[in-house]
């Protein structure tokens, strides 16, 4: 190896902005790929959220009040919807990421997934009742 | 072996990966409810500026905006990438500045509170 080779490789033709159309699970893959603009951006909204937080309390509302708007509203619908898309493929491929062992066994692939969906329902459920919503 | 900052990307990937997996819907439920004029009481002005006075609210609403903003910040890097934006050494460089001043702005805007 390291050495130039002398004949042409062979290199396959891969459209950089189009490749994902062939297949659909380059689909797929490109769906969840998408969902990372759509939780950025509510980074980004969260982090505005502080600053008009630490404003005072008529910023505070303006922050609120802004939320309302039908823009705003579909942007979070479809956030959410990404969101959960994000949310259940990652728990799908956590037993490969996140793979638990005990002792010489390993915990089968179900225990890790159904495992996070647990978790993640019972997270949930402790967070709207934290903040008060039932 | 040479150096990488491989491990210290991968790190905040993975956590931020999964922490925003397993906070994030609920999270956008909530403002969700509270534009379509249900607001949770945690959002009352006073309720939330208590919990972010806090040291347990401050450090909670750190890691979660610093581990969204970097998860983040890597994944669009490479969503860039794979829709045919080849120049990753700038697309790094923006994203990962973007990051850091996120990450620098909640100090600052936690610090006030």
């Amino acid at each position: 190896m390291g050495e130039k080779m002398s004949r042409r490789p062979y290199v396959r033709e891969v459209p950089p902005t189009t490749w994902y159309f062939r297949m659909p699970r380059y689909m797929r893959y490109m769906v969840r790929e998408v969902t990372s603009i759509f939780i950025g951006i509510y980074t980004v909204i969260m982090l505005v959220g502080l600053m008009r937080l630490s404003e005072g309390p008529a910023q505070w509302q303006s922050f609120l009040d802004a939320l309302k708007s039908p823009g705003s509203v579909t942007f979070q619908v479809l956030a959410l919807l990404f969101a959960l898309y994000n949310s259940f493929t990652w728990f799908n491929v956590a037993p490969k990421a996140l793979p638990l062992q005990f002792g010489e066994d390993m915990a089968p692939d179900s225990v890790v997934a159904i495992g996070h969906y647990v978790v993640w329902v019972l997270l949930s459920i402790f967070i709207l009742f934290w903040a008060g919503v039932f | 072996m040479a150096k990488s900052n491989k491990p210290i990307i991968w790190g905040t990937f993975a956590a931020g990966g999964e922490l925003v997996s397993l906070i994030m819907p609920v999270l956008i439920l909530l403002t969700l409810l509270a534009a379509t004029g249900h607001v949770p009481a945690i959002f009352g002005y006073e309720k939330l500026h208590a919990f972010a006075a806090g040291w347990f609210g401050k450090l909670a609403i750190f890691v979660v905006l610093f581990l969204s903003l970097w998860s983040q910040a890597h994944r669009l890097r490479i969503t860039c990438f794979d829709f045919g934006l080849r120049a990753d050494g700038l697309v790094a460089f923006v994203m990962y500045i973007l990051a850091a001043l996120g990450s620098v702005a909640t100090v600052v805007y936690l610090a006030r509170i």
